[in-house]
Formats: C-alpha cells, sequence, structure tokens
C-alpha cells in the first residue's frame, strides 16, 4: 500500500459525515456571491445588450440613449478594455464583439444604481447590424465544412482487415443533443477595487486561477494586481470552469472604470441564451463483431458541435475519443474527431467532459445491435468487457477491469435481476399497452486531465498557537462535498479531531496557480496537497515530541481516535495533548504552517498522436435500470434502479453516495427528457434557444427520480494512486443512466416482435419513446423504417465514415503556448 | 408629513409585513418589486432566485393563510413562490423564511432532517425545500396513525454531529428506505407533491425524499404549529404608490370596480403567478395593480342541487382541498397542475382569465359544460366556456368585466378522464392536453364532452368526436373510429414541447386509453383480443 493511500488506525475519512455546510444551507445562512451584494454598499448593477441575431456584423453601437435613461451610470463596450479585448484563452473570443456569433450575444453592458435602471438602459442602446447567413444545425456545419481547432484521431490495429474478417457488420448514424447545466444559481461576480488599486472579485468560479489571469489579461494587469474568491457555488457542473472569466472582467472593468463595486448576475434567461452547454454530438459509425458478438473493428467519426468558439471543446473531443471504448475490448480502433462551429453559445465542459459523448455512442450502437446479432443486449455488452493485461485504443492498460465484472454480478445478484426478468416477461405479456424493461449498463471513466501539466494542487495549512487548524486549497466548492472531505483529510493527517480544523473561503492569494475543480479531480488532487501540507507540519511535531517522550521520532503517533493526543511507542508512555505539543512546538520556534504540493505522478500523453497513459486510474460502476413504458403516449417512470459504484475507500460515505445518486438523475435529465431546441427556421429569429427557461427546458424533478433507488459502494476497492485510497466520483455515475436510455429501447422493443432493432433518439423524451414504440409496431406488421442500422453481409465493409484530415492539432491550439508556456491551452481534462 | 389635515394615508398603519416575527415596512418598493427581492434586501438572503418564474422553488417562503373559509379553521402554512408575487400584496401578512424557522444552532427538524440525510448540496435550492417541505410538515391531515411523535425536538441537536458520533443508524445510505403509501406519500402521510415546485439538480431527490418521510408531528411546544390555531391575518386594503405605479388591494368587488374605472389602464392580478413571470421574464411594468386574490365576492364555494360554484379567486389548492373529490375530473386535473407552490397562488379564474390555449383546467371544465360568470357594475351574466374563448387569448370578457366564479353543471358524468401529455409528470406545461366526460348508460354512450387543449389558438371542444360517439356501444371499435376523428380535431402545431405529429396522435391515443381504463367497465362487449 503506498504512502499517499494508506490510512492511519480510525481515520476521520470515511466517517460519514454531513456536508460541512449542511446547517447553513437548511437555514438560509450560507451564503454565495449573489448575497454578497446585499452586504457591500454603493454596488452597481450590470445588464447585457444582447442582439437578437445569430449572426451578424455590427455596424453601429450608440450608446448615448442608454446614458438618457435615470440611473445609468456608465455604458462599457470595446473602448473600455485597457488590456486584451477577449475572454477565453484562445484569442477566438472576443469579450465585446463586433460580429455577433450567436442569437443573444452580448456586445455591450450597462452598468446601473438599480437592475431595473441598467436593463432599461440595455434596451435604450441601439445596435445596427448587417446580418450573416448563420450556421445552426450540426449537420449543415457538416455539409457546408464549418469546422474549428484539432481533429484528432486514435488509432489502434487494422480496421481493415478486421472489417475483411468480420463476422457481423453493422453502419449507422447517431445524432444526440447536448445538455444545459441548469446550475441552480445562475453565473454572478461582483468585483471592487481597494485603495491600492486591487482589483478583488469574488466569483462563482470552479477555476478561480483562470478568472484572475483573465480579469488580468482584460485589464492590461499582471496576475498579482488581482484576487479572486469563491464562497461556494451553487452547483457549477462543468458550466463555471471556463464561462465565469468574462462575465468577472466585464465586472472588473466596471469597477475599475467607475470606482464601485459592480455586480453582475446573470438571469435564467440571460445565463441560458449565453453560456455555453454540454456539447451535443453527431457520429457516423462502422463496427464488425465476430460470429460470438464480440468488437473487432470500430470506425467512427465523431463531430461535437463547438458553438461559436473553441472554449474547450478540444480537450472535450480528446475525452469523448478517449471514452468510446468504454468499457470494453475493441482491437482494432480508429476514432476521428472534430469540432463543429456553428452560431450558437460556445459548448464547453459539463459533467463528463466528453466521456459520455464518447460513451453514448458505443452503447446506442450495442443497444441497436444486439437484435440483430441475436443477442439479449446484456450478455452482449458482458462478453465485451475488457480483460486483463487489455489496453485501451490509446494504449493505456486498464488497471482493475476485473471490478467491471464484479460490479456487474453484485448488481445482477442485489438487483434479483433473472427473477425480475421473468416477471417482467409475464408482465409484458399479459398488457398490450404497457410494456417494462430492465437494462444493465457499465461505466469505466478515466480519472485525471488529459492534460498532464494540470494534475497539480496546492494547499495551505496553518495550525495557531492554541492548536486550531485552517485550511485552505485550491479547489472550488460546488456542493459535490469538497471542502468536507477536505477537512477529513486534514483532521486524519494532523490525527486531530474534525472539530479542530477550519476550512477558509477559496482564493487566489492564498494557493496560486490551481488548477479548475473539475475532471472529478478535486479530492484527489488538493486531498494530496493538504496531506502534504500536514505532514511536513506533523513531520517538525514529531521531532518536538520525540524528544519529549524520550522515543525516536518514527515512534511517535498521532491520532484522531485518541482526541487528539500524541502518543509513542515506548518510551515513558507519556501522552500530549495536541494543543500542549503545539504550544511547546511555538516555543521552540518550530514552523507551525505549511504549503503543501502534490502532483499525479506516473501520468504521459501525446495529444498529437492521442496516445499515452492520460489517467491515474479508473472509476468503474453499473447500474441496472427497470422502466415501465405507456404505449399510449410514450410517458414512462423509473421503476427501480440498483447500483454498485467504484469510490475506492470512500473518503466520505455520505458525500459519494450524493454524488453518485445525484450524477446518475443528471445523466438520466441529460438522455430522457432535457431538451435544448434551437430555432433552426429561416424565420428572424433564427438561432434562437427555444427552450431558454424552466418553464421550457425541463430538468428531472420529483417525478423523474427512481422509485427505488438502491446505491452500494463496491467493496475491496481501494485504490492505490490517491489520497487515502479513495477515487474520484464527481463525474463517473452520471454515465450509469445509459441504463435508462436502453431500458426505454428495450420496452420499446416490446411493443414489436422479438429481435427488433430500436433507433432512440437522444433525449428519449416521451415523444420520443413514443415514436419508439411506433417503429416496434411497425416492425410487427412488416413496415421498414428509415434511418436504421445498415447490416451488411459477410465480408462487405459497412459504410465507411468520412474520415476527416485536418492536423491533429490545430494552429489555433498553438496560440495559447507562448503566453501561458503550458501545452495547448484547454487540452485539459 | 406636514399637512394639515389627517389622511387616510396617516391614520391607517404604514404598509408592513411581519417577517419571521419582525415587522417590516415596504420603503422604496414599485408596485413589481418581487416578495423575493425585498425580502433579500431585508437581509433576508435564504431564499434565491433560480428562475424567477416559479419553476424551480428556490424562492419559496411561507405565508400565513385561512385553513378554510372561516376563521375557526385556522390559518395553513402555506408555501409559495416569492419570486412571483408583488411584495406589496404581503402587507399586514405574516411570512417566514428558512431563517426564520430555525438556525445553525437551533434547526427546525425539517432543516434537521435535510441536514443529517445529505439532502443538500450545492445548498441553493435548500432554503426553498426547507419552507416547501415545512408548510407540508404543517398541513392540517397530513400525519398518518403510525407518524412518530416527537422523534426531534427543536434545539436539543446544537450542532451536527461531527465524526464518531455522526452514523445514526437510520443514516446509513445501505439501509432500508423510508415505508412508503405509494410512490407519491410517505407512511407519514408526506405528499411528495408538496415539492413538484422545487428542483434540485444536485442530489437526484433521494435523500430529500427520506427526509420527508422521516418527519414526525410537531411537537406540543411548537409555535408554528401553535399559530396554526388562530385565524391568518385579514387581507389589508392597500395602497403602495410609488414613483413608478401603485399597488392596491381591492377590499371588495366594488372597490374593483371603483378602482378600476379610475384607473382603466389597471392590470388585475389575483394569484400573479402568470402576471410575475410577465413581470420577471418578459420585462412588463404596470403603472396600476390591483389586487384581487382576498375579494370575498371572488371566492364563493358553494354547492348546490344544479351546480357547483367555484369562486374566482379560489386557488388550485384551496378548490382541491375544499372539493376533496366532488368532481372527478377536476380532483385528477388537480395534481398535474403545475406545481403545489403554484396551486397555492394559481387561481380557477386567473386560469380562464390568461386565455390561455394550454391552459391546464379549461379542457376539463369544458368537457364538465362549466359555465363562466363574469360580473359587471351592471350586474353578473353567464357565458358558457364553449363560447367563451374567441381567438388566440382572447375572449368575450368587456373591458369592464371580471370572472366572478365558475359554475359546473350537476348531474356530472359517469365516465371522466384527464389525459395530460407534458415531457415531464410532475410541474410541467401540456403540449396536449384533453378532459373526457362520458355518460354512458347500459353501455352506450349518452353523452359525450370533449375538452381540448394545445390544439388550437384557443381550448376547443372535440365536437365532431363527441358526435361519432354519442348514440354508439363504447367499444373497442367505436373508440378506434372515433380516436380516428379525434386525430383530426384541431390545427396542432410543431413547437420544443411537441410535434404537431405528436399532438394530433396523442388525441386519438387518449381516447383508446379512456377506453382501455374504462371500456370494460361500462360495455358488455365481446372480450377482446
Amino acid at each position: 500500500m503506498s504512502h499517499l493511500s494508506e490510512r492511519p488506525a480510525n481515520p476521520v475519512v470515511g466517517q460519514e459525515i454531513p456536508h460541512e455546510s449542511a446547517a447553513l444551507h437548511v437555514t438560509g445562512a450560507a451564503l454565495y456571491t449573489d448575497d454578497l451584494v446585499m452586504r457591500t454598499r454603493d454596488v452597481l448593477h450590470a445588464h447585457p445588450v444582447q442582439v437578437p441575431h445569430a449572426h451578424a456584423r455590427v455596424t453601429a453601437l450608440r450608446t448615448q440613449p442608454a446614458l438618457a435613461v435615470p440611473g445609468v451610470v456608465r455604458v462599457l463596450t470595446a473602448a473600455d478594455v485597457p488590456g486584451v479585448n477577449d475572454a477565453g484563452v484562445k484569442h477566438d473570443e472576443p469579450l465585446f464583439p463586433s460580429e455577433v456569433m450567436y442569437f443573444g450575444h452580448s456586445v455591450a453592458w450597462v452598468l446601473g444604481e438599480t437592475l431595473e435602471a441598467a436593463r432599461l438602459g440595455a434596451a435604450a442602446v441601439e445596435v445596427d447590424v448587417e446580418p450573416l447567413p448563420a450556421i445552426i444545425d450540426v449537420k449543415d456545419a457538416i455539409a457546408a465544412e464549418s469546422f474549428q481547432g484539432a481533429q484528432p484521431r486514435v488509432e489502434r490495429g487494422d480496421i481493415e482487415a478486421a472489417f475483411d474478417a468480420a463476422a457481423h457488420v453493422f453502419s449507422g448514424e447517431f445524432e444526440f443533443a447536448g445538455q444545459e447545466h441548469f446550475y441552480l444559481e445562475t453565473h454572478c461576480a461582483l468585483a471592487l477595487v481597494d485603495e491600492n488599486g486591487q482589483v478583488f472579485v469574488q466569483s462563482s468560479t470552479q477555476h478561480p486561477s483562470e478568472t484572475q489571469e483573465i480579469v488580468a489579461h482584460v485589464l492590461g494587469l499582471a496576475s498579482h494586481e488581482v484576487t479572486v474568491q469563491c464562497l461556494r457555488m451553487g452547483g457549477g457542473f462543468g458550466g463555471k470552469e471556463m464561462q465565469p472569466h468574462g462575465l468577472a472582467a466585464i465586472a472588473a472593468i466596471g469597477s475599475r472604470l467607475t470606482g464601485r463595486p459592480v455586480r453582475l448576475r446573470l438571469s435564467r434567461t440571460q445565463d441560458m441564451t449565453m453560456t455555453g452547454k454540454r456539447h451535443g454530438f453527431h457520429s457516423q459509425w462502422r463496427v464488425a463483431f465476430d460470429a460470438d458478438g464480440r468488437l473487432q473493428a470500430l470506425d467512427a467519426t465523431l463531430t461535437a458541435d463547438g458553438g461559436w468558439s473553441l472554449d474547450l471543446s478540444e480537450p472535450v473531443l480528446a475525452r469523448a475519443l478517449c471514452h468510446i471504448d468504454n468499457a470494453y475490448w475493441i482491437p482494432n480502433a480508429r476514432v476521428n474527431g472534430r469540432i463543429a462551429r456553428t452560431n450558437k453559445t460556445s459548448q464547453t465542459a459539463f459533467r463528463g467532459f466528453g466521456g459520455p459523448q464518447g460513451m453514448l455512442v458505443i452503447e446506442d450502437i450495442l443497444g441497436r445491435c444486439a437484435p440483430l446479432l441475436g443477442l439479449d443486449p446484456a450478455s452482449l455488452r458482458r462478453r465485451n468487457f475488457y480483460g486483463p493485461g487489455q489496453t485501451t485504443p490509446y494504449g493505456q492498460p486498464v488497471r482493475h477491469s476485473e471490478r467491471l465484472a464484479a460490479a456487474w454480478d453484485a448488481v445482477t445478484r442485489t438487483g434479483d435481476l433473472d427473477r425480475r426478468r421473468a416477471e417482467i416477461e409475464a408482465f409484458n405479456a399479459e398488457h398490450p399497452d404497457t410494456k417494462r424493461a430492465i437494462a444493465i449498463t457499465p461505466v469505466k471513466f478515466g480519472i485525471s486531465f488529459n492534460l498532464t501539466a494540470f494534475n497539480q494542487a496546492g494547499a495551505l495549512v496553518h495550525v495557531y498557537k492554541d492548536g486550531s487548524v485552517l485550511i485552505n486549497h485550491g479547489g472550488t466548492e460546488m456542493g459535490q462535498g469538497l471542502h468536507t472531505k477536505m477537512l477529513q483529510v486534514a483532521a486524519t493527517s494532523l490525527g486531530v479531531p474534525l472539530s479542530r480544523v477550519r476550512l477558509a473561503p477559496t482564493r487566489t492569494d492564498k494557493v496560486p496557480n490551481t488548477s479548475a475543480t473539475a475532471a472529478s479531480s478535486g479530492a484527489d488532487l488538493n486531498g494530496g496537497a493538504v496531506k502534504n501540507a500536514c505532514e511536513q507540519i506533523t513531520d517538525r511535531l514529531r521531532n518536538v515530541a520525540a524528544g519529549r517522550l524520550g522515543v525516536h521520532p518514527s515512534d511517535v503517533r498521532f491520532g484522531a481516535d485518541r482526541g487528539g493526543i500524541i502518543s509513542a511507542i515506548g518510551g515513558t508512555g507519556e501522552l500530549i495533548p495536541w494543543d500542549e505539543l503545539v504550544h511547546q512546538a511555538y516555543f521552540q520556534r518550530v514552523q507551525l504552517w505549511a504549503a503543501g504540493f502534490y502532483r499525479t505522478e506516473g501520468l504521459h500523453w501525446d495529444s498529437a498522436t492521442m496516445h499515452g497513459s492520460p489517467f491515474k486510474y479508473f472509476a468503474y460502476g453499473v447500474a441496472a435500470t427497470e422502466v415501465e413504458v405507456d404505449g399510449f403516449t410514450g410517458a414512462n417512470r423509473t421503476r427501480r434502479v440498483d447500483i454498485v459504484h467504484d469510490v475506492g475507500d470512500s473518503l466520505s460515505p455520505l458525500i459519494d453516495i450524493g454524488q453518485i445518486e445525484g450524477g446518475f438523475v443528471q445523466g438520466a435529465g441529460w438522455l430522457t427528457l432535457e431538451d435544448l431546441r434551437w430555432d433552426n427556421s429561416d424565420s428572424p429569429t433564427r438561432g434562437r434557444l427555444a427552450t431558454q427557461a424552466a418553464s421550457t427546458y425541463k430538468l428531472p424533478s420529483f417525478s423523474e427520480m427512481p422509485e427505488e433507488f438502491n446505491v452500494t459502494l463496491l467493496e475491496q476497492a481501494h485504490e492505490d494512486g490517491a489520497v487515502y485510497g479513495g477515487k474520484a466520483v464527481g463525474e463517473p455515475p452520471l454515465m450509469l443512466a445509459f441504463s435508462v436510455r436502453e431500458a426505454l429501447r428495450q420496452a420499446a422493443a416490446a411493443f414489436g416482435p422479438q429481435g427488433t432493432s430500436i433507433d432512440l433518439a437522444s433525449p428519449a423524451t416521451p415523444e420520443a419513446v413514443f415514436w419508439a414504440v411506433e417503429e416496434a409496431r411497425a416492425a410487427a406488421s412488416g413496415q421498414p423504417d428509415d434511418g436504421h442500422v445498415t447490416a451488411s453481409s459477410n465480408g462487405d465493409h459497412g459504410v465507411v465514415p468520412v474520415q476527416p484530415h485536418g492536423p491533429a492539432r490545430h494552429p489555433e491550439s498553438e496560440r495559447v503556448v507562448g503566453r501561458q508556456a503550458v501545452e495547448p491551452a484547454g487540452v485539459r481534462p | 408629513m406636514a399637512s394639515k389635515t389627517a389622511t387616510v394615508a396617516e391614520l391607517v398603519p404604514a404598509p408592513a409585513a411581519i417577517v419571521n416575527g419582525r415587522s417590516c415596512g415596504f420603503g422604496g418598493i414599485s408596485p413589481q418589486t418581487s416578495a423575493l427581492d425585498w425580502l433579500r434586501e431585508q437581509g433576508l438572503t435564504g431564499a434565491k432566485e433560480g428562475c424567477a418564474e416559479g419553476e424551480c422553488g428556490a424562492c419559496s417562503v411561507l405565508v400565513a393563510r385561512p385553513a378554510g373559509d372561516h376563521d375557526e379553521a385556522g390559518s395553513q402554512w402555506t408555501a409559495i413562490n416569492a419570486c412571483l408575487i408583488p411584495a406589496a400584496s404581503l402587507d399586514g401578512q405574516e411570512v417566514v423564511t428558512a431563517e426564520g424557522l430555525g438556525t445553525a444552532s437551533q434547526m427546525h427538524p425539517v432543516q434537521y432532517e435535510m441536514a443529517m440525510r445529505g439532502g443538500s448540496q450545492c445548498g441553493y435550492c435548500t432554503p426553498g425545500f426547507v419552507c416547501s417541505m415545512a408548510a407540508e410538515y404543517y398541513r392540517p391531515g397530513r400525519c398518518g396513525a403510525d407518524t412518530p411523535v416527537g422523534d426531534y425536538v427543536p434545539g436539543s441537536s446544537a450542532t451536527l454531529p461531527v465524526e464518531g458520533e455522526s452514523a445514526a443508524a437510520d443514516l446509513d445510505p445501505n439501509a432500508p428506505q423510508h415505508d412508503s403509501l405509494d410512490h407519491d406519500h410517505g407512511a407519514n402521510g408526506f405528499d411528495l407533491h408538496a415539492l413538484s415546485g422545487n428542483l434540485c439538480r444536485c442530489t437526484g431527490y433521494r435523500p430529500i425524499r427520506d427526509a420527508a418521510y422521516a418527519l414526525g408531528i410537531p411537537s406540543d411546544d411548537d409555535a408554528f404549529a401553535d399559530r396554526r390555531h388562530r385565524p391568518a391575518p385579514d387581507a389589508v386594503p392597500t395602497r403602495l404608490k410609488a414613483a413608478t405605479g401603485t399597488y392596491a388591494r381591492a377590499a371588495d368587488l366594488s372597490d374593483v370596480f371603483t378602482l378600476r374605472s379610475e384607473h382603466p389602464e389597471a392590470t388585475l392580478v389575483a394569484g400573479s403567478t402568470d402576471w410575475g413571470v410577465e413581470v420577471n421574464i418578459r420585462g412588463v411594468r404596470a403603472p396600476f395593480v390591483i389586487g384581487i386574490d382576498r375579494v370575498p365576492e371572488l371566492r364563493t364555494f358553494e354547492i348546490g342541487d344544479s351546480s357547483i360554484e367555484l369562486g374566482a379567486a379560489l386557488t388550485l389548492s384551496e378548490l382541491e382541498s375544499r372539493l376533496d373529490g366532488r368532481i372527478p375530473l377536476l380532483a385528477e386535473v388537480f395534481p398535474q397542475f403545475a406545481s403545489r407552490l403554484i396551486r397555492n397562488g394559481a387561481t380557477i379564474g386567473g386560469n380562464l382569465g390568461t386565455g390561455s390555449p394550454i391552459g391546464d383546467t379549461p379542457p376539463a371544465l369544458l368537457a364538465l359544460e362549466a359555465v363562466v360568470v363574469l360580473a359587471s357594475p351592471a350586474g353578473d351574466r353567464e357565458v358558457p366556456l364553449a363560447d367563451y374563448f374567441t381567438g388566440y387569448r382572447a375572449t368575450v370578457k368587456a373591458a369592464d368585466e371580471i370572472i366572478r366564479a365558475v359554475r359546473v353543471p350537476l348531474p356530472l358524468s359517469t365516465v371522466t378522464g384527464f389525459h395530460k401529455i407534458a415531457k415531464r409528470r410532475f410541474d410541467d406545461i401540456s403540449s396536449v392536453a384533453v378532459g373526457f366526460a362520458l355518460t354512458i348508460d347500459d353501455g352506450v354512450v349518452t353523452k359525450a364532452r370533449i375538452g381540448l387543449g394545445g390544439v388550437a389558438a384557443t381550448p376547443i371542444r372535440a365536437r365532431e368526436t363527441e358526435a361519432a360517439l354519442e348514440g354508439q356501444p363504447f367499444t373497442r371499435e367505436v373508440a378506434r373510429t372515433a380516436a380516428a376523428i379525434m386525430r383530426r380535431e384541431g390545427t396542432p402545431m410543431d413547437d420544443h414541447r411537441a410535434s404537431a405529429a405528436y399532438r394530433s396522435t396523442m388525441l386519438g391515443t387518449a381516447l383508446l386509453k379512456l377506453h382501455a381504463q374504462h371500456g370494460h367497465n361500462t360495455t358488455t362487449e365481446e372480450a377482446s383480443a
């Protein structure tokens, strides 16, 4: 067992405790960025000037009428930018654009004494535009060859030979929608400037360091002149990884120009129409199986709908390509990726970061092909699992792949699947208008930022003279329980009770150069750094204790299980209370604070060849979902869900269970309910997001919660490569929701004859499920359907997907290198 | 201040509401200032804006409302969307927010269960959930016989347990889940629909459900429980004037007419569930708002021999509780109508007053052959609902008229059904809604009334389908024939909620589904295959 992962006796990590802010949450006392406005004097409010065109050149911008509106203080335009007019790191995202790139793009911001004044001022700004042709649909972008960024390829084996030899070849296409984050707290920034010109921005950001860098470059300042703080966020889900920066910069410009605090909080409508979402994808594929249904080859081209600028689209695409295998051994693979440029919001990180999109492609393929292979979908999936010693198409050994089978078997057993499948068969035979089905699907998800450089973290731990402990780390809290886990890590590492440790808000002047709290890596990275800082302190205290106890320093024992009492092996048997030892150490002039650092070891990745071992480990999970579909309407219910998920040795079980359940339901929302509809007509509102409110964009509510929801953590799951043996849990469970989609497909199929292959749109809304039911019924009456999987006869190579030939690294991705001195920017995760 | 003669304004107390036991004035607000913005300006930032249109419930707060139509009924803690209602409408009312329910060191039972069970992650929706849950906790008649008494005493636990003491057995994530009566009700009587208007993006809801189902009954010294035994605050005839406009609460119907004649431009607002969206999302502003939700003449509820009269300003929640299933078709509508938070504000008159083609009550009321009672200074007139709508959001209602009540004629048809097609089962807007009311004697349909929503510019009757059913036995074959006709009723559109093809198809399948549910009870037809 590694030093990093080994736990002391009776550690605080692993204890089941509520979220560290739970008592504040439930009593309304927890503060979010916008709550600070009520505690700040003389605040100005910012409102965007959104242009209602999908694509247009701005020919005139008249701000004077706004200034005539009572209460309007100032209108911010490109002329007010002292530094770089760009909200991103790729210089393709002007903060104040001269060309409107999507419907609702903001070209100016109005500052008012009240939000109402700013709103009226924004309405008074006159913008003349020359409309330009707009591409909305990803297929239209493909037809027009409207692409941006890199076009990477993951390749292994001999594709053509594999298709030559295959017993079964199928080809198809699949386009699926993105997802709005719908964090309950919309984007918010509150900027002020102190007497010394220091800019202080409170921001709902998952990436304070990058917010700081972008505020600095927009203002033409050095990073040390800008401080960014994030108390907590009301949800992030990736939506606040890249998107907050420009908004924080607007507030900061306003504050610098007026000398007053500026608040920028997006309304829900603004947030939905202006900020990026999960990428929808188009995929074209052909797949080869042997006679037993074992995958022989996959040839696929994925096109991510990137929206108007690159943002994080390249690393999202990279992760999609690295997850198209999901849990399955595919000996020969060729997977191309490209990014469409469309006149929509710039799509961005969202829990899973391309992983879900890549995995959805293979799960859809297996779901559609199983009936054509004459196999039960569960056995098709199970027989293609990775085995010992096998590697991913990008060359990484799949360590612990046996956990897939372990979780699968556990779900099969605890979910009583065999009995329930028999019951369902009987139920379906008796109910012509209602059908049920159970689907079981696996998840394998790689943990670490794809870009190796991002896999580092810092922490600052103070022990005060009275023995109390204050920790800071570079990660942000968005509800995922990171702070709770960090408190547990610190208490474990110092050997003190949890009540002795407090955590201070995340801010860039405490821990610099942090990575985004993203890629599920928050606890692994920051936990490593917190532990490192704590150990520096205990190493020093150890010497103090050793002297007093008369033992060798290596025989000193710290212990949270004894209320922070320090003891020793051997010696006099004397015990030293923590507070007393700290006090004594201070008088011996021992440093009682430390800056901790952590870097993930053993990673390597070549983004040009898309080859290497970018992930520290894989997280595994399996879910079985039972649904019931109403054949009259397509309406459906999730009757029961059983999950076994691998979180390593859980750092905090209540938190981890919450992440699994929440991720699952969010994934189910993406796949079955949440419907981003963009106006693709030629009307004046072309490009408008039609579902831009909670009333039209429906999230899962209580009615979508599984009626029975059983989540179990995989046993004997220690992870040697992570702090205290735990595993990342933020993203992987989202993809357990594939079981819902596949269950809906199987239930729809049950309305038709055995062996019906069903196409199911994504999201599988009740309407989509209804059409799938109709497809099955049509198969019963022998009517063929359009858009089906094409089955090819033996020896046929299938329909070869378009082979893009853009460079693996597009020049645009390189621009940032000189400035940030890191690898292609944004090649995060 | 220095006026020589005392005006009415100086004799009545300045507008104020009691919030968490403290009096808070309305200084500096305008008629469109929402209760949410006003509360936050008081420093009570627990309630949040998540959507500004009454969909997410992050702004939920409690108000003390009458529990029945007489003072002896006491009051009921009612959860509402603070983002939708004008702050001024709270004049004289009692409001409780999450901050008022408890503090971190003295948590309310609802707060304690939510915190302990992982019911909060990011915490942003949590204060709203807590208020919605507290309203259900205090709902009169909630508790089942086996509800534990005093399982938790407020303030008995100063802080949440930390290490070591943490793992109460019932918080084991692998422990059996709480008993429930059915999918939507706990063994403690908790109705999950109480939370249908609250969205959480983090938890997946299971721990919130567990918290709700773990609640006992309020203890004897619970002040909020005690408060229910006294009448709710009366409505105050508020006149709140600001530079940008006026909010006036009408004292009675004649006051409505007077105000309206003096201010023809005035907007009438009852529950404000539609108006609040206009203000927040579409930036509509009104110089003069007349609050009518507490006008006594609009709050009649009479069950007569030939009809049931439902006052226009009764909320959907009040109707649900007072009808108590007497009109089965409406009983089917209520749980599907938006959310509990919205139903606590939305009125039946308002649902007709907007003239929306996708309101949920019109299809049902059309099937019930309801009559709209329109009042004006000249008196009442009655208009069959089928004749009420004249075009997209247009009705026969004259400028000086107000919907006073809706009358549902008796007797009711024997076979009724409400089929709502939407993406989500709780709190969604219909893409198509169908209300059925069939009278079937000896297996023959003697009367058919079918109301449709979402398939035309107005709610409509499916008259051709009705004709195809009347006089026919309610067999599968007749249902199929009529369903084919029904698919052609109306002129549905493609939009983000559904395709036109799906909407049309759903009209037909609604009738087939009704037959599948009721056909075997009403006919002696051949055993169907």
